[in-house]
Parts: structure tokens; sequence; C-alpha cells
């Protein structure tokens, strides 16, 4: 041992020393709820971004638990890629519904209709989300704009701030990000600017399926395993559906699957998997080899920065 | 708790162990540019099994791109095009990775001296930061201006990281000589024994990241992954006086809660119970918690970084902004902060500057009214009494603000001790501001 390592020896006994055990989960709750009543505090506009997914789910029953037992003070807005898997669509319908919150559904398929869209030569509709997600957030001129993104899902997510100043046109520039120090959120913007706000930043996947098994919180079935109609494509398991596909030579099988992320069904794969039950479903996650993303999401495949490139045009 | 279940993964067959609960470390890095941290973090995650096989597939395959022979572990955590372009880390990133014993939040800071307000950004929450050094080049004035950032910060413990020491042979007297020297300097900014450890460790190859290394058989201290494992986690105070910044007032006006009118914050510090006696600042009115709501129901106590709602059993006038306190160990109230500013933009800071500060759940406007010193970076020793603050430096400061304030010394507490500095003009913050004098509190209490 060096004269260093007699210095360095730690105080006490880490047995005894050892501080009682914060539950992690609650330790998110918290922060979550914190972050919700600042924007409700600080904002005039916000909006909850919501897809039907685990993650923007639980972001609403965060919400719901942050201002009860009054109502939640913001609406719900869902950008629909015309590409939902209809279980996800009544899962959104009835889910707003029951707790009274109003809906703002802003359509691709309306923008590609009316010509101020072009679908694009792969099918996939993800990349097309931005137009309408930046008007109508300028149209009802939100000012603070609520998403489910977690820093573990993807390197660019990784470098997000909890509080995302984006300007006049929607982008992010990670390079003039604002710094957040301790838990002191500047929600400051000019006319016209707003701000993303991801309170799940801190969630790693693992945690928000074990927040769903505490919470007994409901998803849309596909999240769990059943049997659909397949076929493959670049390696993934696409749901056969008026999302082009299968082309020729893609040949549809019945397998059986479930979801781990909920997007455009011409770029979401599913994954073959025997989870019934959130039990099953923490298991399978906890024991994966691979990302969420990884294995189900065509589109961040594009390039190694293909997430950074969309955020700086303005999607989340 | 380190209790443990094995599963196989349904995509490789291989059985893996599953962490069932843990406690939770929030850590920072910090040190050089080119002295490898996001090597020893893409490291670290690695050899922790954190990496999952698509986003090491990915690195192989960028890797390979770049013509390189072997992976390069800092492009698992470089995530940004720049980044990636100019093999530098430009912003804070976050990883998550867990062992059986501890889960862990890694803010990686970037090490340019022009981003030092990134290193304030990863550690203003950390309770542990690493600091790497070059065994090659030693401490350098870097080093010593991160170690004063991080004490002045009050980041309760610090892990130096000898990194490359391949490159100097595994030589002991070589990091015998950097550890005394960091060690000592460390000491000056208040940090006591056993608050400090010294690692020597090679992040390219591995050796005492996450396993010991048969390459320095004189070391005799724990990995860096055995220390984060073990380190005790400094828990927020909660025999601290009870804080609760007010951040919103919960009134539904329903047929079902007509008359429910709550005050909605995070706890931050100290514990408050139902019956407990309070003060409602600036305004000064004292009253007792009539109820402690939580997100799960009404409960007989919280503690600090709980959200609640408190109820309270007068009719009193509270609203956003407002402090809700131990009536018997209230803060000061005042509109004259005497403060250490780290200024964190490029437009220098100047006396009679007009700003707004934020604190707790209050923003209100505020005069510079005096620029008293400047502190070195490197020991915080104060130097001069400076007509100016530029971006990365460290001063104490007079502001005057146009409503009282209650603040506590951030000595005794991080949550209230704290303020944001912000431009009027444009909404960008400008300073990381602390109450009180620039010696790191809570390394040395």
């Amino acid at each position: 041992m060096t004269a260093i390592d007699a210095e360095v020896e730690l105080p006490g006994d880490p047995q005894t020393d050892a501080p009682p055990q914060v539950d992690n989960l609650d330790a998110l709750e918290s922060e979550a709820i914190h972050v919700f009543r600042e924007v409700a505090g600080e904002f005039d506009r916000p909006v909850i971004l919501f897809s039907g997914g685990k993650d923007s789910t639980v972001l609403v029953h965060l919400a719901l638990k942050a201002f009860r037992p009054a109502p939640v003070p913001f609406p719900l807005l869902h950008v629909d890629t015309g590409h939902n898997f209809p279980e996800v669509l009544a899962f959104r319908d009835e889910l707003a519904s029951r707790h009274g919150l109003r809906l703002v559904v802003a359509s691709v398929q309306e923008y590609i209709d009316d010509g101020r869209l072009q679908e694009r030569p792969d099918g996939t509709r993800n990349p097309l989300q931005t137009t309408p997600l930046l008007d109508a957030i300028s149209e009802n001129r939100f000012d603070a704009v609520f998403g489910g993104g977690r820093r573990d899902e993807e390197r660019a997510r990784a470098k997000e701030r909890i509080f995302s100043l984006r300007n006049a046109f929607g982008q992010w520039d990670p390079r003039r990000q604002r710094p957040e120090l301790w838990n002191l959120y500047n929600g400051r913007h000019r006319p016209g600017e707003h701000v993303r706000v991801f309170p799940l930043s801190n969630w790693t996947e693992l945690d928000i399926w074990r927040y769903i098994q505490r919470e007994k919180i409901e998803l849309p079935e596909i999240y769990y395993a059943h049997r659909r109609e397949v076929f493959q494509r670049d390696g993934m398991w696409l749901t056969s559906g008026p999302w082009g596909g299968p082309r020729d030579g893609e040949v549809p099988v019945v397998k059986t699957v479930r979801y781990r992320t909920v997007g455009d069904g011409s770029c979401t794969g599913a994954v073959e998997s025997e989870a019934y039950t959130v039990d099953d479903v923490i298991a399978e996650v906890a024991a994966s080899r691979l990302t969420e993303r990884g294995a189900t999401r065509a589109d961040d495949r594009l390039s190694e920065a293909a997430m950074e490139d969309r955020k700086r045009e303005g999607y989340f | 708790m380190t209790e443990t279940t094995t599963r196989t993964a349904p995509d490789s067959g291989t059985e893996v162990t599953l962490p069932v609960q843990t406690d939770q470390l929030r850590l920072a890095t910090a040190g050089s540019v080119d002295d490898g941290k996001s090597t020893l973090v893409g490291r670290l995650l690695h050899d922790t099994k954190s990496v999952l096989a698509d986003q090491l597939d990915a690195v192989h395959r960028a890797s390979a791109d770049r013509g390189l022979a072997t992976p390069d572990l800092s492009l698992l955590v470089d995530g940004l095009r720049a980044e990636r372009e100019q093999g530098i880390t430009i912003d804070v990133a976050y990883r998550y990775f867990a062992t059986p014993k501890r889960s862990f939040v890694l803010a990686d800071t970037p090490g340019h001296v022009q981003y030092t307000r990134n290193t304030v950004t990863g550690a203003s929450t950390a309770q542990l930061a690493v600091l790497l050094v070059d065994a090659r080049n030693g401490v350098v004035e870097q080093t010593r201006r991160h170690a004063a950032v991080l004490a002045l910060l009050g980041v309760p413990q610090l892990v130096l990281a000898v990194n490359k020491i391949d490159m100097v042979d595994f030589d002991e007297a070589v990091f015998t000589r950097i550890a005394t020297e960091f060690t000592e300097h460390a000491r000056a900014l208040g940090y006591r024994y056993g608050t400090v450890v010294t690692i020597p460790v090679s992040a390219l190859h591995g050796d005492n990241v996450v396993e010991r290394s048969a390459n320095t058989p004189w070391y005799e201290g724990p990995s860096l992954l055995e220390h984060l494992e073990q380190v005790p986690v400094a828990p927020d105070p909660h025999d601290a006086p009870f804080r609760l910044p007010v951040q919103y007032v919960i009134r539904p006006r329903t047929a079902e809660h007509p008359d429910y009118r709550g005050y909605a914050g995070q706890v931050a510090a100290g514990v408050v119970a139902e019956g407990d006696e309070v003060v409602v600042l600036p305004a000064g009115v004292r009253t007792r918690v009539s109820k402690v709501d939580t997100p799960n129901g009404p409960q007989p106590k919280a503690a600090a970084g709980h959200s609640i709602t408190l109820l309270l059993e007068d009719d009193v006038d509270v609203s956003r902004g407002d402090l809700i306190a131990a009536a018997d160990s209230a803060p000061e109230l005042t509109d004259e902060l005497d403060a250490t500013v780290c200024w964190l933009a490029e437009k220098p800071l100047k006396p009679g500057a007009k700003v707004l500060v934020k604190h707790g759940t209050r923003t209100v406007q505020a005069l510079v009214t005096e620029l008293s010193a400047r502190f070195d970076e490197q020991e915080l020793s104060s130097v001069d009494s400076p007509d100016a603050l530029q971006l990365n430096e460290i001063g104490r400061v007079q502001v005057r603000t146009a409503e009282p304030l209650p603040v506590d010394a951030y000595a005794d507490s991080r949550r209230t001790g704290s303020f944001l500095v912000i431009d009027p003009a444009d909404g960008t913050t400008l300073a990381a501001g602390l109450i009180g004098v620039p010696l790191a509190p809570f390394a040395a209490g």
C-alpha cells in the first residue's frame, strides 16, 4: 500500500454507515412530478405529446398524480402518422375520455392528401411527423411541449436537457444548450420559441416497466405477446397492413410477438416473445442484449446520427 | 438491497444477473481534453455489460469505417455528429448503468476550458466526481481548476483516476507522485481524508476499471467500479430544517373537493409532519400543517426529495414563489445577497448589470451592485477586485434583489442556498449562484 492509500480509507463501516435505502422509482416519480409542476407554474400553454406508447402513457399517469385531486391542466397532442395500430388509437381515445383530457390530433395523412407533404420512397412516415408537429405547436401557441423521451434511448437523446429550448423553427441546437443546474429549470423563452420538456429523462426502459408494474398502468395490448401476421424486412418483423407490406418477395407468417416501442407501423418492428404479463416483460427486457430501438426501430438505422439530425429539424 | 436473480437472455441465450432493487449513485466525470474520459466511461459501460449488442455492433462498424484496428469505446458516448467528427466531447451526456449492488446515473462532462459550464452542469447534482489525469502529464492546471469547481459546488466525494498508467510502464513512483500532489490540492480545497480516492487505471485496456489489474501489484485499493459500488452515498440532509418552495397551488374546485387548497412542491430540506408549526415566507405568517398529501395519498410525514402537497390549518395567502419553512428555524429574509457565482455566459459580468435571479420557485429582478473578488480558479483564493467576470470565471458578488428572498447558505443547503442568474433580455442562463463562501462545505464538514 502506498502512503496515499493510508489516507483514503473510508470512514466507518459501510455496513452500518449506509443511509436508509431510497427507492429508485420513488425518486424518479418525485423528480418527474416536480418537473410537471414547474411547467404548470411557469408556462401559459403547455401540452403533453401523447403517442399511446408506454412512455407517454406513464407521462400522463404522472401528470394525473402531480395535480391530484385537481384535473391535469394540459391537453394532449397526438401526431397521427396514418400508420398507427388501431389498438393504439382506440387506447388513446379511451384514455383521453376517461380522464377528461382534451385531445388535439395532427394528421400526417391530411398533409399528404393535400400535397403539403410527400410520401418517402422507403414508405416510412416517422420523419414526416415533424412538419405537422411544429404546425400544431405554432397554431395552438403551445409554449411547453412534454415528451416521453428518455436519455437511455439513444446517444443523441443522452445529450438532451430536461428543459430543452427550441427556436422559432422548432430546432434543437445541441451546442447552445443552457446549463441545467441543481433542480432549477430555466423555462424563459421568447415569443415563437417553445421549450420541450422531458420529465422521464432519467428513467431507463426497465424503470418504466417496473413503474408500470407498481402502479398497475394499463397499456395497449400490442405490448404483450399475441399472435399476429408479420413479414420480415431488413431483419425486422413488421406487421402486414396498409402501410406497405408485404411487398413482392416478402412472405407473411403468423408469429407470437409483442412490441417494445409503439411508433409508425412502417418502421416499428415486433419482437418474438412469450411475455404475456408485465412480470414476463420485465424479465424479458432485463435479460435482453438488444436495446429497444436497436431491436425495433428502422429509422434509427438510417445513419450514425439519424436521431440527432431529426431532432435538429424539430422532431422529438 | 443486493438480492439478484438470473435470467437467460432471449436474443443470445446467455445467462445474465439482474439487480432486483438498488440504491442510486449520481456521479460526474471531469478532466482535461484527451485524458480519456469518454474512453473510461465507454470502458465502464462495456465491462459492466451495460452496453447492449446492437450498440456495440454500431461502435464496431463506426470504428472500422474510421480505419481503426480495435473498437473505439469513446464512440459509445460521444453521440453528437460534431463530437464524433472531432473526437471530442462537447456537451454533457447522461448514462445509466447498474450492477447488482447499485444503479448509477453518470454525467459525462467535456474537458475543454470553454465548456467548463458543462462541468458545472454535471457536478451540480453529483454525489461523486471522477477526475481524470493523464499519467504522463500528471496534475495540470485544468485538473486543479476542475477540483476547485467540484469543491465549490460541494460534490462530497472525489476520485482521481490516473489514466494511461500503461503508458508509464505501470510505474508506482509516477502514480504516488501524482496522487500525493492531487490529495494535497484537494485537502487545501477542504476535502477531508476519506473523501478523496486515487486509482491507477488504463481506460484503453481496462486495468483497475472494473477488475483489479495484475499489472499494478503495488496498488492494493479498489478498482474504480468497486469503489463506486461501496462509497457511502450522502443522503439528502433530513436533519436540516424543513424547507418547501411552493411550486403550484392545487385548487380542484370540484364537487368532490370544494374546499381543497394545497401547496405543491418538492421538499428541499428536512422533514415535515402533520401538526408542525410552519412559517410562510416572505409574508412571515405562521400556521400549522393540517395534512401532508402525496401523489400516493395522505402520509403522516414527508422528507427531503419528496414531491408533496401541503395543506395548512389557517386560510393564509400562499402562492408560487413562496417558501414554507420550519417556524422555529426559518431562513434569513434578505434583499442583499452575498454570493459566489460561476459565470457561464460569453457576455462578461460587470457591476451594475440588471439580471433576473431564480431562487427556488421565485424569479425576481436584481441588480449586481458589486463585484468584490475574482477567485483564482485553481485554488479558489481571492486574487483581485476585478472590472468584470469572463466566461467560466468564478467571483464574489453582491446582488440587490427587488423583493426579499428567504436564503440559506449553500454550505447548509444545496437547494435553498443556490440560484440561477438569468438574462432578462433573452432568457439565457448567465451564472450559477451560491450563497456564501467558496470552500468545499460538504467535504469540510
